[in-house]
C-alpha cells in the first residue's frame, strides 16, 4: 500500500499543474458531473470519503437508478434508505442513498400533505409513474429536492444531519437542465406548491452552499464537454466548483528523453546493445526498433495530454489530478484516491 | 510493428463481409456513453460508401470537428451528401445527418395534422415539455427518423444502407425500451381517462379507474396546478384524432429492428462498466431474437514486441540501472526507462485482455473485432478511414 501511495503522489504532481482546490469550506452540497466514461461515480465516492475524514459524516447520493455506489463499495443494492457504506480514516462515516423519483414523490406527499396512504394507492395504480412522466421537470425537482432536504437538516441541527452531501449527478449533457429545476417547472407550473418547492430547491442550489464539480479525462471530447459545461453552468448562474482530471498516467520519460523521442533522436544502436547486455535474448535490432517506436508513441501521447491539460488550466478553476489505478478501482484504490483528494484540499 | 494488445478468443467480426451483404439495410451502433459509438458509426458508413454502398448515416451528437469533417455544419435534420466520398467504380455515396429530436417530433405532427391543429399542438405547453425534455423522446425520435429514412430509401431508392448512432442514454437498453415506454404512456390508461371527456361521456372509465381518478387528479392538481392536466388533456385529444397510436408507431419501428436486414453492432471500451453494458445489451438482443452482428472493442492498448514480457523487460531495466547507475541522461538510463514503458504498456494490455475474456467467455458465439487506442481524436475522413481499416482487420 505504501508503494502504491508513493506512486500515486508522484502521479498527482503530473505536469506540475495542480492547484490546491478549496472545495470544502462552506459547501454543503457537492454535485459531481462529467461526460460518460470519465468515472464520475468513482470520483463522487472518493470525494465523499475524503470529506468524511476526522470523524465527519457524509452522504453519497445517486439519482440514476444504476446502483453504481453499491457496486463500488461492494455492498448489496441500495434501497431508498440511508445506509452506512464505509468508514473513513479518523473515524468518519460515509452513508449512501439511491434516490428514486417515485419514492421521493411519496416522501414529498407525506411531508407536505400528509398523504402517505393515498400516495401508496396511487403508486399501485401506476399514477405516480404517470405523474413523473407527464412532467419531466417534476422528476428532477423531486430528486434534487431530496438532496436539499438532507442539506437542510443541518440548519435545523437535526440528529440525522450530515457534514456534507455528495451527489453523483447526471452527465454533463444534462446537468444544467437537471439542476435548473426552476426553469424546468416554470414551463409547467407557474404557481402552486411544486413551484414553491422548486424555488426552495433553487435557493440552495444557486448559492455558495453548492458547488458543481466536473470530472474529465485528458482526451479531446471529455475536455471539450467540460469547457462547454462550465460555460453553460455560468450562463445559468449555477456555482461551478472544481475540475477533477481523472485516470491520468504520468510521463515515464524525462523531459530530455521526451525531446529525443519527438525529434527522432533515440539512439537505436546503443539501445540494442544495452538491451542485449541486460539479457534480453530476442533479436537486438528488433527489440531496439520496438522500444524506439513505443518511446515515440509515448511522447505523442504526453504532448496531447499536456495540450488538453492546458485547456483545462485555462478555465482558471481549482483543478485536481487523479491517477489511473493500474488494477482498476477497488476499495483500496478508492481510499487512496480519497487520500490524494484530501492532500489536494478536499477536506 | 504495432499489434493489438487484445486478441479476442472469438470469431472475427468481418465488417467487410457485413457491408458486402446487400441484404443488410440497417446497421445500428450501440453501447455505453463515451465508448466511441459515433465515430464507429461514421467509420462504418464511410467504409461502406467507399466499397460501393449508397449510405446514409444518422448521428446523434457528434463532436464538432467530426461533424465538420462530414460536412455537417448545423443540426438541421436533413441528410446531406458528404462531398468527395465514393467507391472506385463511382457507385458508392455517403449522406450524413444529425438528429434534431424536437424538429423530428414537430415534423411528425405537421405531417399528420391539418395546419390549424398542428399549430395548436406545437403551441401546447405540455407538448413543448414532452418534445424537448422527456427522458426517452430522443430515443423515440431516433427510431422515428430511422423509420422515415428507411421509407424514403424504399420509395426513392436513395440509399441501400442506413447506419444509425444511438443516443447517449443512461443505459444502452433505453434505445430499445424508451420508444415503447413513451408509446404506452401516451396510449396508456391515465391519458385515455384524462381525455375521455373530450371523447364523450366518460366512456371506458372502469369502476376502479373512476374511483382512483378523482384522487389522482386531486393530487396532481395539488402538486402541479390544475393547468397542467388541462394542457395534457388538450394535447392528447388533439393528437389522438390526428394520427394513430404512438404505440403502433413504436411497434412498427421495433419490428424493423428485428428484421433480418438489420444488424446491431455493440461498441465497448475495454473497461468494466462499458463491457457490462455490452453484456446486458447482447443478452437482450439474444432474448428478443434480434440480429446481432458482433462486438467492436474500441480503444485497446497496442503492443509492440509482445514476446518481451513485462517481467523480462523490468528485469532487464533493473539490471541496466544496477550496472550503469540510474543517470537519466545516459543511454543506459534511457534504455531502462524505455523498457519500463514497454512493461507498462504490456500490463495495460493484459488487464484489458482479462476484461475482454470475461465478456467472450460469457458470450462465446459473439463475433468481435478491436480498434486500437489512437493517439488523438478522429476528426477527418482519413481518421475515419483508419478506424474503418482496423474494424475490418484488427491486425
Amino acid at each position: 500500500m505504501n508503494s502504491l501511495r508513493a506512486a500515486m503522489t508522484a502521479t498527482w504532481n503530473y505536469a506540475g499543474s495542480v492547484t490546491t482546490a478549496s472545495l470544502g469550506p462552506g459547501v454543503a452540497l457537492h454535485v459531481v458531473s462529467g461526460k460518460g466514461g470519465t468515472g464520475k461515480t468513482t470520483v463522487s465516492a472518493a470525494v465523499a470519503l475524503a470529506l468524511a475524514s476526522q470523524g465527519r459524516r457524509t452522504l453519497l447520493m445517486e439519482v440514476e437508478g444504476r446502483q453504481g455506489i453499491a457496486q463500488l463499495f461492494d455492498v448489496p443494492p441500495l434501497p431508498y434508505q440511508e445506509r452506512k457504506v464505509a468508514v473513513a480514516p479518523g473515524g468518519g462515516e460515509v452513508w449512501a442513498l439511491a434516490v428514486d423519483a417515485e419514492d421521493a414523490l411519496l416522501d414529498y406527499l407525506e411531508i407536505f400533505y400528509n398523504l402517505r396512504r393515498a400516495g401508496s394507492a396511487l403508486r399501485r395504480m401506476g399514477a405516480v409513474d404517470f405523474a413523473t412522466t407527464i412532467a419531466p421537470g417534476l422528476r428532477d425537482v423531486l430528486l434534487t429536492g431530496k438532496a436539499i432536504e438532507v442539506v437542510r437538516r443541518t440548519d435545523k441541527a437535526a440528529p440525522d444531519a450530515y457534514d456534507a452531501v455528495v451527489l453523483d449527478a447526471p452527465p454533463t449533457g444534462r446537468i444544467c437542465r437537471f439542476l435548473n429545476v426552476n426553469s424546468e417547472v416554470s414551463g409547467l407550473a407557474k404557481v402552486g406548491p411544486i413551484r414553491n418547492h422548486a424555488d426552495l430547491v433553487m435557493s440552495v442550489i444557486a448559492s455558495p452552499r453548492t458547488a458543481v464539480h466536473l470530472v474529465s479525462l485528458l482526451e479531446e471530447m471529455p475536455v471539450q464537454e467540460t469547457i462547454d459545461a462550465v460555460a453553460e453552468l455560468r450562463e445559468n448562474r449555477l456555482p461551478v466548483g472544481g475540475i477533477f482530471v481523472n485516470m491520468t498516467r504520468p510521463p515515464m520519460l524525462t523531459e530530455e528523453q521526451l525531446d529525443q523521442a519527438r525529434e527522432g533522436r533515440l539512439p537505436a544502436e546503443q539501445i540494442a546493445a544495452l538491451a542485449q547486455q541486460a539479457g534480453l535474448r530476442q533479436d537486438a535490432a528488433t527489440v531496439a526498433a520496438a522500444l524506439v517506436l513505443e518511446g515515440q508513441d509515448h511522447a505523442q501521447r504526453v504532448d496531447l495530454e499536456r495540450r488538453e491539460l492546458q485547456r483545462i488550466a485555462d478555465l482558471g478553476l481549482p483543478t485536481l489530478t487523479l491517477p489511473l489505478l493500474a488494477d482498476g478501482i477497488d476499495l483500496g484504490g478508492l481510499y487512496a484516491l480519497a487520500g490524494i483528494l484530501r492532500e489536494g484540499g478536499v477536506r | 510493428m504495432r499489434t493489438s494488445g487484445v486478441r479476442l478468443d472469438a470469431p472475427l467480426l468481418g465488417i467487410d463481409e457485413l457491408l458486402a451483404d446487400e441484404g443488410v439495410r440497417i446497421i445500428v451502433c450501440t453501447g455505453a456513453g463515451g465508448v466511441g459509438k459515433t465515430t464507429t458509426a461514421a467509420a462504418v458508413a464511410l467504409r461502406a460508401a467507399e466499397s460501393g454502398r449508397r449510405v446514409c448515416v444518422m448521428t446523434i451528437d457528434p463532436a464538432r470537428r467530426l461533424a465538420q469533417a462530414m460536412g455537417l455544419r448545423s443540426l438541421d435534420n436533413t441528410p446531406r451528401q458528404v462531398p468527395g466520398v465514393t467507391s472506385p467504380d463511382g457507385s458508392g455515396s455517403l449522406h450524413a445527418m444529425m438528429l434534431d429530436m424536437k424538429r423530428t417530433f414537430d415534423e411528425v405532427v405537421e405531417a399528420h395534422a391539418d395546419p390549424e391543429r398542428a399549430r395548436a399542438i406545437l403551441a401546447n405547453p405540455f407538448y413543448q415539455a414532452l418534445s424537448s425534455s422527456f427522458a426517452g423522446t430522443q430515443e423515440y425520435m431516433a427510431m422515428e427518423k430511422l423509420g422515415q429514412l428507411r421509407a424514403r430509401a424504399d420509395a426513392e431508392g436513395t440509399w441501400d444502407l442506413i447506419v444509425v448512432d444511438t443516443p447517449p442514454s443512461r443505459s444502452a437498453l433505453d434505445f430499445l425500451d424508451a420508444p415503447e415506454r413513451l408509446g404506452s404512456f401516451l396510449d396508456g390508461r391515465f391519458i385515455r381517462v384524462l381525455t375521455a371527456p373530450a371523447r364523450g361521456a366518460g366512456r371506458g372509465i372502469g369502476k376502479l379507474a373512476a374511483m382512483g381518478f378523482g384522487l389522482f387528479t386531486n393530487v396532481l392538481n395539488k402538486i402541479l396546478g390544475a393547468q397542467v392536466l388541462v394542457d395534457v388533456g388538450t394535447f392528447v385529444a388533439a393528437i389522438d384524432t390526428t394520427f394513430g397510436g404512438f404505440r403502433e408507431r413504436a411497434d412498427a419501428t421495433y419490428a424493423l429492428l428485428k428484421d433480418r436486414g438489420t444488424a446491431f453492432v455493440v461498441v465497448a471500451a475495454p473497461e468494466r462498466d462499458a463491457l457490462r453494458e455490452a453484456s446486458y445489451f447482447v443478452e437482450r438482443l439474444e432474448a428478443d431474437d434480434m440480429p446481432l452482428a458482433g462486438l467492436v472493442l474500441n480503444r485497446v492498448q497496442q503492443v509492440t514486441l509482445p514476446e518481451v514480457t513485462p517481467e523480462q523487460a523490468l528485469a532487464a531495466a533493473d539490471r541496466i540501472s544496477d550496472e550503469d547507475g540510474s543517470d537519466a541522461r545516459s543511454d543506459a538510463g534511457l534504455t531502462a526507462a524505455l523498457l519500463r514503458l514497454h512493461a507498462d504498456r504490456q500490463r495495460i494490455a493484459a488487464r484489458q485482455r482479462h476484461l475482454a475474456e470475461r465478456f467472450t467467455a460469457a458470450h462465446p458465439g459473439v463475433a468481435a473485432t478491436t480498434v486500437p487506442a489512437l493517439p488523438g481524436d478522429v476528426h477527418d475522413l482519413d481518421g475515419l478511414r483508419e478506424v474503418g481499416a482496423y474494424l475490418a482487420d484488427p491486425c
